[in-house]
């Protein structure tokens, strides 16, 4: 018996109501990603790369089509729900980092384990593990306006992890970053693909960013335009 | 996620923003600040009149001519000496039955003077009145009879003409006309605002030659236990109203002073505390406000804290707890102020003040229903924002 993908979604689409004109995000888009996967979904602004990762997150529901995550299918659950799964099974990193300002980044990083009500101590406990695996041991106390750009996206990346999630969402990780700090974080993402077996999605726009994916999926206008794995599996 | 974590985070969102908190705080505390201090006013003001009137006496009926209302003028007497013997007649204990004939005169001795407020009065007014004399005796029998010049001075005046001299056996000039002293009364405080250690009494016969008036002023009864008052009360008022037809007299009982003053004091308190509410109520809608914006504001914290799995309630219950810690709080510093407040009118100034738990409680009460009810329509607000419009907000 074969696990069930990560995620996987068939025939998605997203409206959005405009000041009453229809935007069509995404017109019907299917792929899957399988357990440990690196995948980065590339395609010019516009395109409707963030309203995909928002549906694969379970951020958003699809206007029609499915989405299962490790085989549970999405549309079945509550909102509550919804907000467990993602807590459990998805971290996200952004690319404005979305860190809680005026807050250390030992308590940024412990926020996921909040709302799973994981103890005070313990939280503290794992997130100061995360931090020092992204290499911020000596940050723990520091506030987001006390960091670079770079340290803050690996605070950002600890907190995705503490929750030890089977996927990771990243949209434009290193879009606010110059080029060092971007292939430190890009390096980070690798690291964690291979040693802990985390799936990761990563959305850009920047085709050097995506070469560090295996599998490049290429979406235009809505539409996935190219898939790499469907094209190797074809070939 | 727990209570405890809802609350250290919306304690934490507080910190975080503490000027913004202290103002929107204000006011709440100037609310309840308002409501504790007006209710101990008033209520110290209610308190400090009910002393007074009970301690007078017990069983006391005021007999006065016209219609006796708050805020009447007062009516020109027709009562004579004769209406006090008449009077007497009706009670039947002759000595339950004291008169009274009151004046502002001048007093002198040597070079010292006072203006006082002269009484005239009979042996039978301590049968009435608790007033014991402090130094030698009362108004007798004969004095009232014989038209003696006698006084009897309130303590404040003695202090003020004789100083350290004993006073008893000396003289004194009341509008020109030489009396002697025979008593000083204990002190008593006063009564609605006036003083009555700043009276002297005389014999009401020396009181009606002196100032040339063939009239009194009230006649007191006393009634000789509780359950008599009411039937004494209006037999004398029938009896009255039976010797002078078409004429208005007033009987009025310490219970009834007691009830009108104290409902009248009630109804001004109340209606100071409902003003005091609404300046409580007018902090609720600035803590609605502020809780609106900081939403409004805080919509990016709120779609990332969706994004990690805060469910709708996480969210809520973290903004309403953040609305009602800042009511509570601005509450408690409200009530601390407000008693301490409170506590120095009533050292500092005339005025009474009295803290009663019931407007603490009250206040504080209210004030943290003014932040359930005031912050759950921004809490809802934030519960509900969709997380992926909160994560584009920029
Ligand atoms: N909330 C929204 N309301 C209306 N239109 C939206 C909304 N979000 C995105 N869009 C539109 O959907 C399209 C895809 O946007 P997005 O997914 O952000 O693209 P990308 O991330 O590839 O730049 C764009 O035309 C954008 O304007
Ligand atoms: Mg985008």
């Amino acid at each position: 018996m074969t696990a069930a993908p990560a995620l996987e979604a068939v025939d998605l689409t997203r409206r959005y109501q405009l000041e009453g004109v229809a935007v069509e995000a995404l017109r019907g888009v299917s792929l899957s990603i399988g357990q440990g996967e690196f995948a980065a979904i590339i395609g010019p602004s516009g395109s409707g790369k963030s309203t995909l990762m928002h549906l694969l997150g379970c951020l958003d529901r699809p206007t029609s089509g499915q989405l299962r995550v490790n085989g549970v299918e999405m549309s079945h659950l509550t909102d509550t729900q919804l907000a467990e799964l993602r807590n459990k099974t998805i971290g996200f990193v952004f690319q404005s980092f979305h860190l809680l300002a005026r807050t250390t980044a030992l308590e940024n990083v412990a926020l996921p384990l909040v709302y799973r009500g994981v103890g005070k101590a313990e939280r503290r406990h794992r997130a100061r593990a995360a931090l020092e695996s992204v290499g911020l041991g000596h940050r723990m106390e520091h506030r987001p306006s006390q960091m670079s750009g770079g340290e803050q996206q690996r605070v950002a990346i600890a907190r995705a992890l503490v929750g030890r999630p089977k996927v990771l969402l990243a949209d434009e990780p290193t879009g606010n970053l110059d080029t060092r700090n971007g292939a430190e974080v890009m390096g980070m993402l690798d690291r964690l693909n291979s040693e802990r077996g985390v799936a990761v999605v990563l959305v850009t726009h920047e085709p050097e960013v995506a070469e560090h994916a295996r599998r490049q999926i290429h979406v235009r206008d809505g539409l996935i335009e190219l898939d790499t794995a469907a094209e190797g599996r074809g070939a | 996620m727990r209570g405890r974590e809802s609350f250290g985070m919306a304690l934490e969102a507080l910190r975080v923003n503490r000027l913004r908190s202290a103002l929107t705080m204000l006011g709440v505390i100037i609310g309840v600040l308002a409501v504790v201090i007006l209710v101990a006013v008033g209520t110290g003001a209610k308190d400090a009149v009910e002393k007074e009137i009970s301690g007078l006496g017990t069983n006391i009926i005021l007999v006065v001519p016209g219609r006796l209302s708050v805020g009447a003028a007062p009516t020109q007497s027709k009562l004579s000496l004769a209406d006090v013997a008449y009077v007497r007649r009706v009670v039947g204990d002759p000595s339950k039955v004291t008169v009274s004939l009151q004046s502002g005169e001048t007093v002198r001795v040597g070079g010292t003077e006072a203006f006082v407020t002269i009484v005239g009065t009979d042996q039978n007014l301590t049968n009435i009145f608790d007033r014991p004399v402090d130094k030698g005796r009362h108004l007798s029998e004969t004095d009232v009879d014989t038209r003696r010049r006698v006084a009897v001075l309130g303590s404040e005046v003695a202090d003020k003409l004789f100083g350290d001299l004993d006073p008893i056996g000396r003289q004194l000039t009341i509008s020109g006309a030489r009396f002697r002293v025979v008593g000083v009364y204990g002190k008593v405080g006063q009564t609605f605002g006036v003083s009555r250690d700043q009276e002297v009494h005389i014999p009401v016969t020396t009181a009606q030659r002196l100032l040339g008036i063939p009239r009194v002023n009230g006649i007191a009864v006393g009634a000789s236990g509780p359950d008599e008052i009411e039937p004494l009360q209006s037999r004398v008022v029938a009896a009255l109203a039976d010797r002078y037809p078409g004429e208005q007299f007033s009987a009025v009982t310490q219970t009834q002073l007691l009830g009108t003053i104290g409902s009248v004091l009630g109804m001004l308190t109340g209606v100071l505390a409902a003003i005091a509410g609404i300046s409580l109520l007018v902090g609720g809608v600035g803590v609605s406000n502020i809780m609106l914006v900081s939403v409004r504001e805080r919509t990016r914290e709120i779609g990332l804290r969706k994004a990690l799995g805060a469910r709708q309630r996480d969210v809520l219950s973290q903004f309403l707890i953040e609305a009602v810690l800042l009511t509570t709080l601005g509450g408690m510093i409200g009530i601390a102020l407000g008693v301490g407040g409170a506590l120095a009118i009533q050292a500092l100034t005339p005025v009474p003040a009295s803290i009663t738990w019931w407007s603490v409680a009250l206040a504080f009460g209210v004030s943290a229903a003014v932040g359930v009810f005031f912050g759950v329509a921004p809490a809802r607000r934030a519960g509900r924002l969709d997380p992926v419009i909160a994560l584009r907000a920029e």
